[in-house]
């Protein structure tokens, strides 16, 4: 099951401004004014929740998500490792914080069909820089793992984002 | 296999600087998209209407609040289907035809259709599961996250 979190506290009102605004801030001049006007709140009240909702880490971040392929970034590896359970913590901090690496987790191996335990996603402009960030990720871990793979994308059968219903 | 036959629509340097200045940050203000233009040296109707353009043309995916749906209630998990070639598809159709499946992609190994399911509850994960399970014919693998190093999917333009 997914990991356990502790769940800041939602009421009715936020659970409706995200099915609002998940797909998008309308691009004019006030956008929070335009919501809170379907939401039947004041612009203020829609900025003070999204803000609280940034605070408690249910926003990431507002902003821009680029269709990684329209800005060059063509080869999409996904990176997995086998790593020693008792230095995966470890080494997953530090494979996080390579800046060419844009997710980083730990899954459960699915033995015998899948061995490996971290995940890391290289965004390049190609396969052949995608493999050398892959080979310094290797180094970096050493003997700790026991083998990998990269999988690389070859469709994108389907990305409408991640929503909740309403 | 094939790298994807993308058309990428060509970007000028103005079109990347807003992408790059809005990964985030984006003011919480009564006039955002003024505060950002004037950083930028632009008009706010130049910036909402390069916005308007990188959205139709899927340059952007996205623009707005990025939500961690698991500290709203919900649940996201990777899953995956080693699928046989003959059935693809017809198995990506299916998968695709659910709701929860938020992103799906082809990947070249075994395991080869990697998707991502979104639901309200923990719960629905399990049942969704089950679901594309009895839709399918074939497992599903989930590959719950048990720990997160790093997410920042910021790409420069």
């Amino acid at each position: 099951m997914p990991e356990a979190v502790t769940k800041p506290d939602l009421d009715a009102l936020d659970r409706r401004l995200i099915v609002a605004t998940q797909a998008g801030l309308p691009r004019v001049p006030r956008p929070y004014e335009v919501i809170g006007g379907q939401l039947g709140i004041a612009g203020d009240e829609v900025v003070a929740r999204l803000r609280r909702m940034l605070d408690t880490g249910v926003i990431r971040r507002i902003g821009v998500v680029p269709n990684h392929y329209a800005i060059g970034y063509t080869a999409n590896g996904m990176s997995v490792w086998d790593i020693d359970d008792a230095r995966i913590d470890e080494l997953g901090a530090l494979v996080g914080a390579l800046g060419f690496v844009t997710h980083c987790y730990r899954r459960p191996r699915r033995l015998p069909e899948w061995p490996y335990n971290l995940f890391a996603m290289v965004h390049s402009q190609c396969r052949e820089e995608v493999a050398a960030r892959v080979a310094e990720i290797a180094a970096l871990l050493g003997d700790a793992c026991r083998g990998h793979d990269i999988l690389y994308s070859t469709a994108i059968l389907k990305k409408t984002g991640l929503r909740i219903a309403g | 296999m094939p790298e994807p036959t993308v058309v990428a629509p060509v970007l000028d340097a103005i079109d990347r600087r807003i992408i790059n200045a809005l990964q985030g940050d984006f003011p919480l203000v009564a006039e955002p998209y003024l505060q950002v233009a004037d950083a930028l040296g632009l008009s706010e109707a130049e910036l909402l209407q390069r916005l308007d353009a990188m959205l139709e043309h899927k340059v952007l995916t996205r623009f707005g609040p990025m939500f961690q749906i698991e500290r709203a209630g919900g649940a996201f998990v990777l899953a995956a289907m080693k699928v046989p070639e003959a059935d693809f598809d017809r198995v990506a159709a299916q998968v695709n035809a659910f709701p929860e499946v938020a992103h799906n992609y082809r990947r070249d190994h075994a395991l080869n259709m990697w998707f991502v399911l979104a639901t309200a509850t923990p719960e629905g994960i399990a049942s969704t599961v089950a679901a594309i399970e009895a839709a399918t014919g074939l497992p599903v693998f989930p590959f719950p996250k048990e720990r997160e190093y790093f997410v920042e999917m910021k790409l420069h333009a």
